[in-house]
């Protein structure tokens, strides 16, 4: 089959700690996630996402931003956001940044991955009427794939949720004519169903439980796209983990863990959730448990193994929660590129 | 709670997200018939059905409507998409949550100082309204469920006005791998709602016992 597999990262650009646990300014989480897509890029591994929170434990609120300076900082990295939250942001907006973006790296590494957003925060923020948010959702990813389908500069839309665009440019255009844009999704069967009616890639959010479930969804999403006729080309799964990497899973482990542990004391006040167990953070720390932690080995099989289930040809690793030191987000990644990458492409030739 | 009517053989579920699904897959395990349905038509979502839940059936609502129980599991921001003359003379299960911080206030609940099922109960006058299945995750229902005696076996929680549709729904829970624990009238589903212990992680029945009767208890002054 000649199957291939990119590797890759993705951060919210969580502000770090000081050692009493308060937190580090977001200014240097900014620079610190740039910092890590620089060296990601340099170390060789395949794509980094930045992902859209505007918390100050999560400050990476503009991927477009971010993706645009890191353009000019790599060479073969391809950048996307995971994901950007379309629905309350203008999609002729996100376009144009990730185009522009486009065009700083030379074309043809660059991508947009349109989400809801888990959280709500943006609703309060844009001045958006949370009960719109499913009618929201649909528009902005129609106006965003009717851009991007565009074959002319001038782009013409209409719909509810925003003025219609009649016959207007919308440039810069993407050097190699169009831009991926995929679809992310936590696991609602419906959406994995909407992403094959629309024939975009999908990008899976596997944050607990085993992977693996996530078979059925996938195969939902390629029949769906395959009933509805579209190119198979297109039709791409990629999954998006929590992870670490360390020389050993020891280190991995324990590495991983305050972060883990800051994460769930900053969600359960939002959400009333009870004081993390560390029962916990091991069932999803260790196979089949939805956290890629371990050394390169464990990694690499727990990999290939859901490859097995989904076929997919990107696994990518959010490291970062809950202010990880930044020399261990460093090495993680080095070990995911140099480490990690070789051992799946050995494992995945002898298929 | 002990009589639990043996002829339950049909769950008819409304919803096909991840709770929905997650039921749907418990249920059929348990050896129920399951159908499934949403605001789509029965041929819509009919791929999604028999991939996602292999063995269910995508029907129409009112083909779910005539199943022997009934579980609710669509957004809660939407329980007006819900058909009260359909869902007349049934036991349904709510398994819905107000949950403002995940999924935004809404204003029928957030001025209301009813619990998110009394006034779904009151929306839906003529079906026999059980809180339960509220407070397990829906990956937590497929993995945690037990053999009645298990050691380690899971309580879940249910509440009712109506002692008949409590007992079906026991016997229910039951089969799909849980003990089920009265938690008393409807209004007591207060008890586990988000923002409490007993919705924030999982409990044996005694445990739950406990958690329900401390919360009978007026606070602390």
């Amino acid at each position: 089959m000649g199957e291939t597999m990119e590797i890759g990262a993705y951060s919210f650009g969580d502000t770090q700690r000081h050692e009493d646990g308060s937190l580090r300014s977001t200014h240097e989480a900014v620079r610190n996630l740039h910092e890590a897509i620089v060296h990601a890029d340099e170390v060789g591994l395949d794509y980094f996402g930045v992902g859209e929170h505007h918390t100050t434990t999560m400050p990476a609120s503009s991927p477009g931003a971010t993706i645009a300076a890191a353009a000019a900082a790599t060479k073969q990295i391809i950048l996307g956001s995971a994901a950007s939250i379309i629905s309350t942001d203008d999609p002729v907006r996100v376009y144009q940044q990730f185009a522009t973006a486009d065009a700083i790296s030379g074309g043809g590494r660059i991508e947009i991955t349109a989400g809801r957003g888990s959280s709500v925060e943006t609703f309060p923020l844009f001045g958006y009427d949370l009960g719109d948010h499913d009618e929201l959702y649909a528009n902005k990813l129609n106006l965003l794939m009717t851009i991007s389908e565009s074959d002319s500069e001038e782009v013409t839309w209409s719909g509810s949720r925003r003025p219609d665009i009649p016959n207007l440019a919308v440039v810069p255009r993407p050097v190699q004519g169009r831009m991926p844009i995929w679809l992310a999704t936590g696991g609602n069967a419906g959406s994995s169903a909407r992403a094959g009616q629309l024939g975009l890639p999908v990008s899976y959010g596997i944050i607990g439980g085993a992977p693996h479930r996530f078979a059925p969804l996938a195969e939902l999403y390629r029949e769906t796209a395959k009933r509805a006729g579209h190119p198979e080309e297109n039709i791409k799964v990629s999954v998006a983990a929590m992870g670490l990497i360390a020389p050993t899973k020891e280190e991995a482990l324990e590495r991983f863990y305050p972060g883990w542990y800051n994460l769930n004391v900053e969600m359960g006040r939002l959400r009333g959730w009870p004081e993390p167990d560390p029962n916990a953070y091991y069932a999803q720390a260790n196979a089949p448990g939805a956290y890629y932690i371990g050394d390169p080995d464990e990694v690499a099989e727990r990999i290939v193994h859901l490859h097995g289930h989904m076929g997919h040809m990107r696994h990518f690793l959010q490291m970062d929660i809950g202010g990880l030191p930044q020399d261990h987000l460093l090495e993680s990644i080095t070990l995911l590129a140099t480490e990690v990458k070789p051992r799946v492409e050995r494992l995945l030739a002898k298929k | 709670m002990t009589t639990a009517p043996t002829e339950l053989r049909t769950i008819g579920i409304l919803g096909a997200g991840r709770v929905g699904t997650a039921v749907a897959r418990q249920a059929l395990k348990a050896g129920y018939e399951v159908k499934i349905a949403t605001a789509k038509s029965a041929s819509e979502i009919s791929l999604i059905v028999e991939i996602i839940t292999p063995g269910a059936i995508a029907v129409d609502a009112a083909e779910a409507a005539s199943a022997d129980l009934v579980v609710i599991a669509v957004p809660l921001h939407k329980y007006r998409t819900l058909d009260p003359e359909l869902l007349a003379g049934l036991t349904a299960i709510d398994v819905m949550n107000y949950w403002a911080p995940i999924d935004g206030e809404l204003d029928d609940f957030e001025g209301d100082p009813r619990t998110s099922s009394e006034i779904i109960q009151a929306y839906l006058p003529e079906t026999r309204i059980v809180k339960s299945l509220n407070h397990i995750g829906y990956h937590d229902l497929e993995e945690d469920g037990r053999e009645p005696g298990s050691p380690d076996r899971r309580a879940l929680a249910l509440a009712s006005d109506d002692e008949e549709a409590k007992a079906l729904v026991a016997g229910f829970i039951d089969r799909l791998g849980y003990d089920a624990v009265d938690a008393g009238p409807l209004s007591a589903g207060r008890a586990y709602q988000p923002g409490t212990e007993i919705f924030a992680s999982a409990h044996n029945a005694e445990q739950m016992r406990a958690l329900l009767e401390a919360a009978k208890q007026p606070a602390p002054s």
